[in-house]
């Protein structure tokens, strides 16, 4: 379904602020499987998913999606195959629209847009529908500026845009990060109902370890721009928030070496 | 009565311009200042074109169209090439100077004897009312030629405001309200962005070239000045149309904006009667404007934030 190949990426190669973000990461994903993501801050996550939705393109590597060689499409064109929520919850909505124009816009993501009307009667019947069974009581308050809602009432509906024309792939990058705990507990229920219904394929990326266990059939860690543990089947199945904390603390063990080693390193041969 | 007629007619045709500077400024938050030059090459083409016998539909549809594309030429600078905004307007601001005297070959044409677009007004004002010369409206004599004008012109930016309207609740409309509103967001619902701040220039272009063309046929001359300073009288009339609404609405907006041209070139008409040197115009035109940038941050200083105070124990 999804395949990457090799990727590498350098944010401002040659300078002092030079970051290897990506390093030949590759990753293989199944149809309908659901990826969740985790790792330090600044390992890459929201590096990877980046580059899988286009805001940039690579320095080398190749991103398959659904059978199309997607890695030097615009952003834009690859809106047809991927559906995103972001972690800032101001950036998923257009906030002077009202919710029916910004749902009314997501029902025809990556589609031509004419001159037909961009809401209609139907149109507002099933958009009405659709926000009814997110319970937030949203449904009569359909022509509000969507700016107007709280954080976690405009993050469900930018999961509810995301995922309207079932994706090919669903990116979602911290999408509860910047909500109170009830709050991201409740977009996370309904993100679990919308990719089983759906049987979405999804690279989710998490701090929470609750999620990343809850969540999901497969867990990859982050560290340093590369891929440090990937967890699938059994593994899988087996693994407890506790197990993950502790590779964290692996990692971190072994960057606090690291200096030291240099040091000794420089002591020794300088 | 004929000032106020001549200033609303003025300011009708005008509003066509400031709803030009609505589209860039405020829906796409694009400070384009073509403007200037646009207004004044749809005034050179539709001029040149009428001093060469065009009929007066076709000149003024061409100005318009030639205004659409040098808004184009300002979202390409701007998109493709990656130059920023207020500098990609200026580049075709000033390009348009040589542009519109190679148009027009000198540096001003009159409009004497040419049938224009109002002056068809006037003949099909007459043959509705039966009249050759005045009008009696409650009492006040008013000219035909102007009454007639001050109508086709009513109804042609009432026409055109409506249809704005009606597009911005199109599924492109929407759209295009929504790059200005988070670039981010349509982009990620497979948008190109790009496209649509250069298609969002052209109309935005095209009415101001509109206007422009309008403006020569009305006052009967075509100047490679007379562009100097209009994205600040538009912004203006935008400012005032947001006071005088005061709402967020679309539809309030639009009328707004025209209502706001209007009222903008009554209060100057006004002003001048009562022996404002017109040289100072310009001047408390950008004064005004500068106010009204600066009042909203000024007034919330001046005025205590009031915090609900905290329920007592
Ligand atoms: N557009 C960019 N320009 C320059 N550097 C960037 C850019 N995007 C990411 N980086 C750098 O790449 C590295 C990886 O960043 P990334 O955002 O992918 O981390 P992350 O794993 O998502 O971290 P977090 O958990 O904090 O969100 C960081 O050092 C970051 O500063
Ligand atoms: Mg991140």
């Amino acid at each position: 379904m999804l395949e990457i190949c090799n990727l590498t990426q350098t944010f401002h190669p040659n300078t002092p602020n030079e970051v290897l973000a990506l390093r030949d990461v590759s990753l293989r994903l199944e149809k309908g499987s659901f990826l969740i993501i985790i790792g330090t801050n600044g390992s890459g996550k929201s590096t990877l998913l980046n580059a899988v939705a286009g805001t940039f393109i690579p320095d080398s590597g190749g991103i398959t999606l659904a059978g199309q060689q997607i890695t030097r499409w615009p952003e834009h064109r690859r809106a047809k195959l991927i559906g995103r929520v972001f972690q800032n919850p101001f950036s998923g909505t257009a906030p002077n629209m009202s919710i029916a124009e910004n749902l009314a816009l997501a029902t025809r993501r990556g589609q031509r847009r004419g001159l037909g009307w961009a809401l209609n009667s139907t149109m507002r019947d099933s958009l009405r529908d659709r926000i009814r069974s997110l319970n937030m009581g949203l449904e009569n308050r359909i022509d509000n500026p969507i700016g107007t809602l709280s954080g976690g009432q405009r993050q469900a509906l930018t999961l509810l845009m995301a995922s309207w024309l079932k994706p090919d792939l669903l990116l979602l990058d911290e999408h509860t990060a910047a909500l109170d705990p009830k709050t991201a507990d409740q977009v996370i229920r309904l993100t679990h109902e919308i990719v089983t219904r759906d049987n979405l394929t999804t690279l989710m990326v998490t701090h929470s370890m609750q999620q990343a266990v809850h969540l999901g059939n497969r867990i990859v860690m982050m560290h340093r721009g590369q891929i440090l543990h990937d967890l699938q089947g059994g593994e899988r199945r087996r693994v407890r928030p506790e197990d993950l904390l502790k590779r964290f603390d692996e990692v971190r063990r072994r960057e606090q070496l690291d200096p030291n080693v240099a040091e000794m390193l420089q002591r020794n041969y300088v | 009565m004929t000032l106020l007629i001549s200033a609303t007619t003025m300011g009708l045709i005008l509003a066509l311009l400031a709803l030009g500077v609505y589209l860039s400024f405020r829906i796409f938050n694009f400070p384009d200042i073509t403007a200037d030059g646009s207004i004044t090459l749809g005034a050179a083409v539709t001029a040149t074109l009428l001093v060469h016998h065009f009929s007066p539909v076709m000149a003024t549809v061409l100005g318009c169209g030639a205004g659409a594309l040098a808004g184009m030429t300002t979202g390409i600078l701007h998109t493709k090439f990656k130059i920023n905004g207020l500098l990609s307007g200026i580049l075709v601001m000033t390009a348009l100077y040589s542009v519109n005297l190679h148009v027009m070959g000198r540096s001003n044409i009159p409009l004497l004897s040419e049938s224009t677009l109002l002056s068809q007004m006037e003949s099909i004002g007459s043959t509705w009312f039966h009249l050759d010369s005045e009008l009696d409206i409650i009492g006040w004599t008013v000219g035909l030629r102007d009454a007639s004008m001050l109508l086709g012109i009513f109804v042609l930016v009432v026409f055109l405001g409506a249809a704005l309207y009606l597009f911005f609740q199109t599924n492109f409309g929407t759209a295009m309200r929504a790059t200005g509103d988070n670039p981010q967001m349509i982009r990620a619902l497979g948008v190109s962005v790009d496209f649509v701040i250069i298609v969002g220039l052209a109309v935005s272009n095209g009415l101001i070239a509109l206007a422009g063309s309008l403006l020569a046929q009305y006052q009967g001359f075509a100047d490679v000045q007379m562009g100097i300073g209009m994205v600040v009288w538009g912004l203006a009339s935008v400012i005032i149309g947001e006071a005088l609404v005061g709402s967020s609405r679309l539809s309030l907006l639009i009328t707004g904006t025209i209502m706001g041209s209007v009222l903008f070139r009554l209060l100057v008409a006004i002003a001048l009667r009562w022996g404002l040197n017109p040289n100072d115009l310009k001047f408390i035109t950008a004064t005004f404007v500068f106010i009204s940038l600066i009042a909203p941050a000024l007034l919330r200083k001046i005025k205590p934030v009031t915090t609900p105070s905290a329920p007592k124990a």
